[in-house]
């Protein structure tokens, strides 16, 4: 396991690049969900004025 | 053709199909990652040249495609939105920009985390590297003219002709390898000849190379549909679901 995260002496290298790559990744899904939610509530408001 | 492309891209009927899409879409993604990434980080072999710090090109060489494809799905959405006045095409210029500017800049951050121990620098202003920084420009230009204008039909439109134009970057990107043989190393599997890789790490690239895609589809639905009621949250369908979520 030791061995595994050590990357043959690369693991900076290759676990920052795994780690922006998720965080990219799920930040965006992130965003699209929260994006999604602002818009519901947004419409839920207009439909309840009229 | 016309009809189909009217049917599809109308905003409720939009609305309406992609919402099974997107769910299935994720549900793949979520599995091709989970084999893709234990493939890539456990199973494939360590790489007699580069060590284990090859294993940064299962995420870099999916992003790098990526922003490539993204771009290409803006483009033809940009031509889309121009000829046929297709509103969910406008919004979708504006969605795939800021989705296809993560992907490069995720492309260009691992090939520097890569490039540092591989090449000795981050860095260089080698063809590939500068054709893709390029790009990411591209995409920030889109993003800007997009919300630009006070009407956002008018920002669509300006953004997709920029789109349009920005499409002879694509190639140069492609083949800049070829053209100016300078640091960044020529293609290993999108090639005529068969990929000079070894199927036990062709394998999980392929692999990452199709999550990365289905969860660029997904993220794509999310956002347009979220865009389309937002547009169209005056019209009688969109009123219509809200009393039916209610």
């Amino acid at each position: 396991m030791k061995e595994f995260f050590a990357m043959g002496g690369y693991a900076f290298f290759v676990w920052t690049s795994y780690g922006i790559v998720a965080f990219v990744m799920i930040a965006n899904v992130f965003v699209a969900k929260m994006k999604c939610k602002r818009i519901f509530k947004e419409l839920r408001e207009l439909s309840e004025e009229a | 053709m016309m009809q189909f492309i009217h049917k599809y891209g109308s905003p409720k009927y939009f609305y309406q199909w992609s919402k099974g899409w997107q769910r299935w879409l994720t549900v793949i993604t979520l599995l091709l990652l989970g084999y893709g990434l234990y493939q890539g980080l456990f199973v494939a072999p360590t790489d007699y040249q580069q060590g284990e710090s090859y294993r940064i090109i299962f995420i870099h060489v999916p992003a790098a495609w990526m922003s490539m494809f993204v771009y290409m799905s803006m483009a033809v959405s940009g031509i889309v939105a121009l000829v046929w006045r297709i509103k969910v095409a406008e919004i979708v210029i504006g969605e795939c920009a800021v989705i296809g500017a993560s992907f490069t800049a995720l492309a260009l951050i691992t090939g520097m985390l890569w490039g540092k121990p591989m090449w000795g620098t981050y860095w260089v202003w080698d063809a590939r590297l500068t054709s893709e920084l390029v790009l990411l420009f591209l995409y920030f230009g889109v993003i800007a003219l997009h919300s630009a204008f006070e009407n956002p039909r008018t920002g669509a439109r300006a953004a997709a002709i920029l789109a349009i134009v920005g499409i002879i970057n694509i190639p140069i990107i492609k083949y800049s390898v070829e053209w100016w043989s300078t640091l960044h190393q020529p293609a290993t599997v999108a090639k005529f000849d068969k990929p000079s890789m070894h199927m036990s790490m062709l394998i999980p690239l392929l692999v990452m190379a199709f999550a990365f895609k289905t969860y660029f589809l997904a993220l794509l639905f999310s956002r347009t549909r979220s865009e389309v009621l937002a547009r169209e949250k005056n019209t009688s369908w969109v009123k219509e679901i809200m009393e039916q979520e209610s």
